[in-house]
C-alpha cells in the first residue's frame, strides 16, 4: 500500500503564486474594466462586466488560500479533493437546466406559440443554450471534476498545484455563463457547438491550457509507474479539444472591443473544418473523456479489475486513430468532394471495431460480479451506459452509409441518434459516477436513498426509450414523406404537411424528455439528502434498504 | 510546397509514419513479457486509497 504524498512545496513559493495569480487577475479585471468602458456593442460591454467581476472575485478567492494557509487551516497534503465536489454540484445543476431547456425546446417544436414572439427566448437562440449546456456544462464540469478525482487516485500524487485547479474549475464555468448569456442576446458564430464568439474562444482556450498543465503536472508526480488507462483517455479528449477548439475558431474580429468576427475558412472547407470539429468533439468529448470514467468507475464499482486490459489499450489506440478521420460523413451529398464523403464513411464503419471491443471491455469487467446488477442500482445505471454506447456506436456508422444518410439527413432520426447517446452512455455513465463520488468525497456510509436511485434509473430508462423511439418513426416517416414522387415527378408532399405529420411525435418525446428531467430532480434532492448527512439511518438498518 | 506534394507526402510516409505507430501500439499491448504489469494495472482502481478509508 502506497503511502499518499506530501507536497513539499513550502509557504514561500505558496506565497509567491499566490501573489502572481493576484497580479494577474488584478490586471485582467482592469483590462477588462478598460474594455467595458470602449465597448463596440452591448453586449461586449456587459460581458467585460462579468469578466471585471470574475476577476475581483478572483482575487478574492486568492486571498482567503492566502489567509487559510497563513493560519494553517489548509492543508496541502494528501488528495485535493474541494475542487471535485464543486465540480460535482456544478454538473448537478448545469444537467438540470440543461435538461429543462431541452425539454422547453422540444414542446417548442409542438407548441410554437412557446416562441413567445421574443428575440431570446426563440428557437434559435433556445436550442444552442440547451446544446451547450449539457455537452459543455453538463458534460465538461462532469469530465473536469472526474479527470481530477481519477488522476489522482490512480497516479497516487495530489494534483499539481494548489490555484490552478480553482482556476480551471471557476474560468470554466464563466467560459459557461459568458457562452450562454451571449447565445440569449444573439451573439454566435453560427457554428454548431463551436457558436461561442472569438473573445469566449480565446479565454476557453487559456483556461485549457491551464486544464492540461494540471493533468500533466499529475501525472508527472506520479507514485505509481504505469500509467492506468483512464488517464490515456482524459489525456487524449484534453489534447485532442485544444487542438480542434483552435482550429475551428481561427477567425478575424472586426474590432477588438465588439463580439463580432469572420471565419479564417470560406466556403466547403469551412465546413469540413466545422465537421472534423463537430464530429471529433463527439469523438474525444463525448466519447474518450467519458470511456475514461467508464475505465475507472465501472471496475471500481463492481469490484472487479478490468476484464482485458490488452483489449483496453488497442481499444485506446484504435478509437484514436479511426474518430479523426470521420467528420466528413456529416457532408454527405454536399459540395465536398466524393472521396472525401467515402473515406468519412469508411472511417465511421470501422469505428464499429473499437466501439464495440470497448463496450465488451467494460460489460464483460462484470463477470463474476453479475448478481450485483440486482441489488446495486449505480451499478446497473453504468453498466447499462455501456449499453447504449455500444447501441449509439452501432447506429451512428450506420447512418454515416451513403444511401442510409440519403434517408437520415437532416431528418429526427438524427437527433433521436444523438440523445441515444447523449442521454444513455454520457448522461448515465455521468449519472453513475457522480453516485458513487458524492458519499466517497462527502465521507458518507453511502447514498440517502437506493430506492430513488432505483427509481431515477427506471424514469430516465422510460425516458429514453419514449425519446428515441419517437424519433425513429417520426425521422424516417420524414425522409420517406420528402422523396416520395407522384406519377408526374413532382414532390407527393408539401414541406409544412410534413412538418404536421410530426407533431404527435413531438409530444411524444417531451414526454420522454420530462421523465428524464424528473428523474435528475430525484438525483439532485437524493444528493442533497446524502450531503447534508441524512445516511445514517439507513446504514444502522441496511437490511432495510431496498 | 504545392498542394500536390503535400497530399504526396501524407498519401505515403504520412500512411507509413500512422501504420508504424498504430503497429508499435498494438505489438506493445500484446507483448508476452508485458502481461505482468497489464495485469496490476487491470487491477489499479480497485486498490483503496487511504484518503476514503479514513472515516
Amino acid at each position: 500500500m502506497t503511502q499518499i504524498p506530501t507536497q513539499t512545496s513550502s509557504n514561500g513559493r505558496s506565497a509567491m503564486a499566490e501573489i502572481a495569480a493576484i497580479a494577474a487577475l488584478a490586471a485582467g479585471a482592469v483590462l477588462s474594466l478598460f474594455l467595458s468602458l470602449n465597448a463596440a456593442d452591448p453586449v461586449m460591454a456587459f460581458h467585460a462586466v462579468l469578466f471585471v467581476a470574475a476577476g475581483a472575485l478572483g482575487v478574492i478567492g486568492v486571498g482567503y488560500m492566502w489567509r487559510q494557509r497563513a493560519s494553517g487551516r489548509s492543508s496541502t497534503e494528501g488528495y485535493n479533493d474541494g475542487v471535485v465536489k464543486y465540480g460535482v454540484i456544478a454538473s448537478l445543476f448545469w444537467g438540470i437546466a440543461g435538461f429543462a431547456v431541452g425539454l422547453y425546446i422540444a414542446l417548442q417544436l409542438a407548441y410554437p406559440l412557446l416562441n413567445l414572439d421574443l428575440p431570446w427566448t426563440t428557437f434559435g437562440r433556445l436550442r444552442p443554450l440547451h446544446t451547450s449546456a449539457v455537452i459543455f456544462a453538463f458534460g465538461g464540469n462532469v469530465l473536469i471534476a472526474t479527470s481530477f478525482y481519477v488522476v489522482q487516485r490512480t497516479c497516487k500524487a495530489r494534483l499539481a498545484g494548489e490555484i490552478a485547479p480553482w482556476f480551471v474549475f471557476w474560468g470554466y464555468n464563466l467560459f459557461i455563463v459568458i457562452a450562454a448569456t451571449g447565445y440569449l442576446l444573439g451573439v454566435t458564430q453560427s457554428k454548431e457547438y463551436a457558436e461561442p464568439e472569438w473573445y469566449a474562444d480565446l479565454w476557453l482556450t487559456i483556461v485549457w491550457v491551464v486544464y492540461l498543465l494540471v493533468f500533466l503536472g499529475t501525472l508527472w508526480k506520479r507514485k505509481e509507474p504505469h500509467i492506468y488507462v483512464a488517464n490515456w483517455f482524459y489525456l487524449a479528449f484534453i489534447v485532442t479539444i485544444a487542438m480542434l477548439h483552435i482550429v475551428n475558431n481561427l477567425t478575424l474580429p472586426v474590432s477588438l472591443a465588439g463580439t463580432k468576427s469572420y471565419s479564417l475558412f470560406a466556403g466547403v472547407q469551412s465546413a469540413l473544418t466545422q465537421w472534423w470539429y463537430g464530429h471529433n468533439a463527439v469523438g474525444f468529448f463525448l466519447t474518450a473523456g467519458f470511456l475514461a470514467i467508464m475505465y475507472y468507475f465501472v471496475p471500481k464499482r463492481a469490484e472487479r479489475p478490468v476484464y482485458s486490459y490488452r483489449l483496453s489499450i488497442i481499444h485506446f489506440w484504435s478509437l484514436i486513430f479511426l474518430y479523426i478521420w470521420a467528420g466528413p460523413h456529416h457532408l454527405h451529398y454536399t459540395a465536398l468532394p466524393d472521396w472525401a464523403q467515402t473515406l468519412g464513411m469508411t472511417f465511421s464503419v470501422m469505428l464499429w471495431m473499437p466501439s464495440w471491443g470497448g463496450m465488451i471491455n467494460g460489460l464483460m469487467t462484470l463477470s463474476g460480479a453479475w448478481d450485483k446488477l440486482r441489488t446495486d442500482a449505480v451499478l446497473r445505471m453504468l453498466v447499462v451506459s455501456v449499453a447504449f454506447y455500444g447501441m449509439s456506436t452501432f447506429e451512428g456508422p450506420m447512418m454515416s452509409i451513403k444511401a442510409v444518410n440519403a434517408l437520415s439527413h437532416y431528418t429526427d432520426w438524427t437527433i433521436g441518434h444523438v440523445h441515444s447517446g447523449a442521454l444513455g452512455w454520457v448522461a448515465f455513465v455521468s449519472f453513475g459516477a457522480i453516485y458513487c463520488l458524492v458519499p466517497w468525497l462527502w465521507k458518507k456510509e453511502g447514498l440517502y436513498s437506493d430506492k430513488l436511485v432505483s427509481w431515477h434509473f427506471w424514469l430516465s430508462t422510460l425516458g429514453i426509450v419514449l425519446y428515441i423511439t419517437a424519433m425513429w418513426v417520426s425521422g424516417i416517416l420524414q425522409g420517406l414523406m420528402w422523396r416520395d414522387y407522384d406519377g408526374l415527378g413532382f414532390l407527393e408532399y408539401s414541406f409544412v404537411e410534413t412538418v404536421e405529420a410530426m407533431h404527435p411525435f413531438y409530444l411524444i418525446r417531451a414526454l420522454g424528455g420530462a421523465l428524464f428531467l424528473i428523474g435528475a430532480l430525484i438525483m439532485a434532492y437524493n444528493v442533497w439528502r446524502t450531503i447534508s448527512g441524512a445516511s445514517a439511518a439507513k446504514a444502522a438498518a441496511p437490511a432495510l434498504a431496498e | 510546397m504545392t498542394h500536390a506534394e503535400v497530399s504526396h507526402f501524407a498519401q505515403t510516409w504520412g500512411l507509413v509514419f500512422l501504420v508504424v505507430m498504430f503497429a508499435t501500439g498494438v505489438i506493445y499491448a500484446l507483448w508476452p513479457s508485458n502481461k505482468h504489469k497489464f495485469d496490476a494495472a487491470a487491477r489499479l482502481p480497485l486498490e483503496d486509497d487511504a484518503a476514503n478509508k479514513e472515516k
